[in-house]
């Protein structure tokens, strides 16, 4: 690849342009359904009401639109489009099926509050995903409201404050590991309590020592991934429990990294009181560049009574309810987290791809989605690339591992961020970066599944390859990366300093 | 095989070969204590084949009754508009669908660039200096907002107005328990905000004010007076819900005194989906931004001088403040909110205001028609734009269970909802431009009957609440 050459490529001179800098005035592509009923008075919205300038949305006519998103589309890579080996964000193959199921307009143009004898169908699909989850966790009870994993989490802490005052107790701490995802902490802070770190072992594990030295009667809960972000089991995790059981606490499990452990183990058999589900990771709800997303929790019998409302029931004659626990009795729920019942869309995704696969297709998934990571893992410790690159922590993995760029920056100059740039010259989406903070210039890599041999071994050979190119033709390519890109390095300081963040007029 | 794995026999052998263990099962072992393995199959049924899981989607989606199957007069913060065919073939595009959040933004300039383009319009239509990238959906939105204000004034409690949507107050409460803060309830009178309430209850251990626009019940408040009452009693942030479809019509927001405005984003655009995913839009005054939760993307330049899109102000969020974040939202709505805003782009500048008109009028049609009726009266006389309650003469499940024979949804048992005893015999009616006069005067005739063919409602049992 003659990756220096600064002559332009073709969509590095399209100047971006937005759409509110396209059009004329009096293009249009709506036509407004005809006024069919008589005008209104003035009264019937007085004029102190009435908006005077109308927002300056653009004026362009449809093909413009189409062929503005369209071009905008083609400014982004996507997980159709090549290898995306995000850690901790599992972007497996999203079969189009789901789209289509999604579509269908039962599904598609149900409103929310259709009466639920009117809306059997959709109740029931929920009740049919909340026992599968609560199957694949071994936690029984299930509420699927949470819009995604940080969701989840507040669901979590909250259920957790919610349990302990139902017994009296005001416990303000919260243990997470060093390596934990940032929205651990910043959901315990938005939850009002307070996070306490928990340092990691030389292998990569909660540091015992130190969760008995901070597991007192103040502490309402300990929250971890398992495997944790290094793609990593806590071999210990039956001891952590005890621990965390032994001062009344409650232990929150992260589902970030559950593609590992589908049918395999199980958060509820290791002493988990409480999980959450991303939807969007294990269960191939797309991404959508951001969102939607879904985070269903499921807890234990002793959080159970705390759960939002509401819940899917069902009832003895087989008719599927929406429970809001208020008829009478007093209800102990934390509340809504959201309006109506969550990402219906996301749970119609999620429910068709645990149908395509069934229980024994999840295990399968995990399996492969090990040996994959393993195989890379293999590949990336070879000659030539293991020396600048090593395994931060252990020696296998399962879903994902970390690589400490540590020693390539040292040797070749190159740091992991010019590594990263410089894959996006070879048409792949990076790992993960700088995370988890613990390890040097850090590379986190979940392929996942559904990738091919060929194109682990084929990336395997881009990272051998931008290695070679620094060694023998120096630091300065990799430095100066990307070029093929439809825009380079892009001034992120400058951007934070002077906020630009609509449109000018 | 699993399904959508490529892994053959002969990969197997030479992966394993390569990684040096003689079994997937040994990773497995060597890994996860025999304590913890789940040494049985996972109870589900068993795989099936693409086909028969899409029969079996179907046949639960038939098990449904949707917009598609009976005329709908349902809202309360979902509604029924034409979604253009255009947003479905872009929403499904593999460069939009299949992308995670933009951490690489040399190869996501698309979806930051849309991410800009929406702010602006929110900003627009809000008439709010700055926009987020988007948060879940409306009530979240508040407690987001409500969030903000703590944060930024570190008050005591939240005037909420009784107007508010239902869950966007529950959803208030939850988390307003969280950080220890109180929720005061200010009631309605004549179906808006009572105004002398309203100030009393705000003083200056007020963290936010918060009112809906229109409000729940389809009114439209008077949203600069509530806003300046709310100044001068204390110094609150003042947070309006607002229905983002309106705007093209009602004074927006930012003329009236408010300082953040959050909603539900799904009438621009995207679909019922029972109830999600949607978007909420987050878009408050300048001196809130370093406070706002969620991506927000913004311009740059590239080494070579190009204009360029990047997510910034990143050290607000969780993956780089961690506790002290200003929220923990990391997944959000992006694909929704291009749905959002492809939608204002194709009803455009003049679109949107022929849109609040037309929604106006034959709101107004409809309230004039159903109020005509023997049984029906308006709950309040305050200007509607697209949703109006009414109180019938009669049980409102029995009514709606008799229209529902007749293949027509008349709107929203209010009392359902809200659980509140004056909303007994309340409907709450939608109405979206994909209900036209004729089907309006097929309401009337089917509530009409509906309403005359009963006991009139009584002071018996009260309803269900939901």
């Amino acid at each position: 690849m003659s990756s220096t050459t600064t002559s332009e490529l073709p969509l590095q001179r399209e100047r971006a342009r937005t759409i509110f800098e396209k059009g004329a005035p009096g293009r249009r592509a709506f036509v407004c359904p005809e006024r069919d009923v008589p005008q209104v008075s003035g009264e019937a919205l007085p004029e102190r009401f009435r908006r005077r300038d109308p927002p300056r949305l653009p004026e362009v006519s449809e093909p413009e639109i189409v062929r503005h998103y369209v071009g905008l589309s083609k400014r982004n890579f996507d997980l159709d489009s090549g290898f995306y080996p995000l850690g901790s964000c599992t972007m497996k193959h999203n079969p189009r099926l789901h789209e289509r199921v999604a579509a269908l307009p039962g599904h598609a143009r149900l409103h929310p509050l259709q009466d639920p004898e009117r809306a059997q169908g959709a109740l029931e699909l929920m009740w049919n995903l909340q026992q599968a989850l609560a199957e694949i966790s071994g936690l029984p009870h299930v509420s699927l409201q949470p819009s995604a994993g940080s969701h989840g989490e507040l669901a979590g802490v909250l259920l957790t404050r919610a349990y302990h005052e139902a017994r009296g107790e005001h416990r303000h701490k919260v243990l997470a590991p060093d390596t934990s995802h940032g929205t651990n902490p910043a959901t315990v802070t938005m939850a009002g309590l307070e996070v306490v770190k928990v340092a990691t072992n030389p292998d990569g594990g909660v540091d015992l020592d130190d969760l008995r030295a901070k597991a007192d009667a103040d502490v309402a809960c300990l929250m971890l991934t398992n495997p944790n972000t290094l793609g990593l089991f806590d071999p210990n995790i039956e001891e952590i429990a005890q621990i965390v059981h032994g001062v009344g606490a409650t232990l929150y499990y992260d589902g970030a990294n559950l593609n590992a452990v589908m049918g395999l183990s199980r958060p509820g058999d290791m002493g988990f009181d409480i999980v959450h589900f991303n939807l969007h990771k294990s269960f191939t709800q797309p991404h959508g560049g951001g969102g939607p997303g879904s985070g269903p929790i499921a807890v234990s019998d002793r959080i159970a009574p705390f759960l939002p409302r509401p819940l899917v029931a069902r009832k003895d004659d087989g008719v599927f309810d929406l429970d809001f626990g208020r008829a009478g009795s007093e209800s102990k729920s934390i509340g809504r987290l959201r309006g109506f019942q969550g990402n219906y869309g996301c749970f119609v995704r999620s429910y068709a791809y645990i149908c395509s696969l069934g229980g024994d297709g999840l295990r399968d998934a995990s399996e492969a989605a090990v040996l994959n990571a393993n195989y890379l893992l293999a590949r990336l410790q070879e000659q030539d690339i293991g020396e600048y690159l090593p395994l931060a922590y252990g020696e296998l993995c399962l879903h994902e591992f970390v690589l400490s760029g540590g020693p390539m920056k040292k040797q070749l100059g190159i740091k992991t961020l010019d590594l990263a740039k410089r894959l996006l010259d070879f048409g792949f989406h990076p790992p993960t970066v700088y995370f988890p903070l613990l390890v040097e210039e850090a590379l986190m890599v979940e392929p996942t599944e559904t990738e091919t041999r060929e194109t682990l071994d084929a990336f395997a050979a881009a990272i051998a390859e931008i290695l070679r190119e620094a060694a023998d033709e120096g630091p300065e390519i990799a430095q100066n990366a990307p070029y093929t890109t439809p825009v380079r390095r892009l001034d992120e300081v400058g951007a934070a300093k002077n906020p630009v963040i609509r449109q000018a007029f | 095989m699993s399904r959508y794995t490529s892994i053959t026999p002969a990969d197997l052998d030479a992966m394993l070969e390569t990684i040096g263990v003689p079994s997937i099962e040994a990773l497995f072992e060597r890994q996860i204590p025999e304590g913890v393995r789940l040494r049985r199959p996972l109870e589900l049924p068993d795989g099936r084949p693409e086909q028969d899981v899409f029969a079996h989607l179907r046949e639960l989606a038939r098990k449904n009754v949707s917009a598609e199957d009976e005329l709908s007069f349902l809202g309360a913060g979902m509604y029924d508009h034409y979604v253009p065919a255009l947003i479905d073939m872009l929403m499904e595009r593999s460069e939009f669908l299949t992308p995670y959040t933009p951490y690489q933004p040399e190869i996501s300039q698309g979806g930051l660039q849309v991410m800009f383009e929406y702010q602006t319009a929110i900003s627009e239509l809000t008439a709010l200096g700055v926009a987020n990238a988007s948060v879940y959906e409306g009530p979240s939105a508040v407690a987001a907002a409500g969030y903000l204000a703590k944060l930024h004034n570190g008050g005591r409690r939240f005037v909420v107005s009784a107007g508010l949507h239902p869950h966007s107050i529950e959803t208030l409460r939850t988390q307003a328990h969280g950080y220890g803060m109180e929720v005061v309830e200010v009631p309605l009178r004549e179906g808006v905000t009572d105004p002398d309430a309203w100030a009393a209850a705000i003083d200056g251990e007020c963290s936010a004010a918060i009112f809906a626009q229109p409000n729940f019940y389809g009114a439209v408040e008077d949203a600069a007076a509530l806003s300046g009452a709310a100044k001068d009693a204390g110094d609150p942030v003042v947070i309006a819900q607002v229905d983002p479809i309106t705007l093209g019509i009602l004074a927006p927001p930012g003329e009236c005194g408010v300082d953040v405005a959050v909603g539900e984003g799904q009438p621009l655009g995207n679909r019922l989906d029972f109830g999600g995913p949607s978007f909420g839009f987050f878009a408050a005054r300048e001196e809130y931004l370093r406070r706002m939760p969620g991506r927000i993307a913004g311009e740059t330049t590239d080494v070579d001088g190009r204009r360029g899109f990047v997510l910034t102000l990143q050290t607000r969020e969780q993956h780089i403040r961690r506790e002290k974040a200003t929220s923990n939202i990391c997944t959000a709505q992006a694909l929704n909110a291009l749905g959002g805003v492809v939608y204002l782009t194709w009803l455009g500048r003049r679109g949107i205001v022929e849109l609040g008109e037309l929604l106006l009028a034959r709101t107004h049609y409809a309230r004039e028609t159903l109020c005509a009726l023997e049984g029906v009266e308006p709950l309040h006389t305050q200007p509607v734009i697209r949703e109006f309650a009414l109180r019938l003469d009669a049980d409102v499940a029995e009514v709606k269970r008799r229209c529902a024979a007749q293949g027509v949804n008349p709107g929203v048992d209010l009392e359902r909802i809200t659980g509140r005893e004056e909303d007994r015999g309340g409907l709450l009616v939608a109405i979206t431009e994909q209900r036209s006069r004729a089907d309006i005067d097929r309401l009337a005739e089917v509530l009409g009957a509906a309403v005359g063919a009963g006991e009139r409602r009584s002071a018996g049992e009260p309803a269900v609440v939901a």
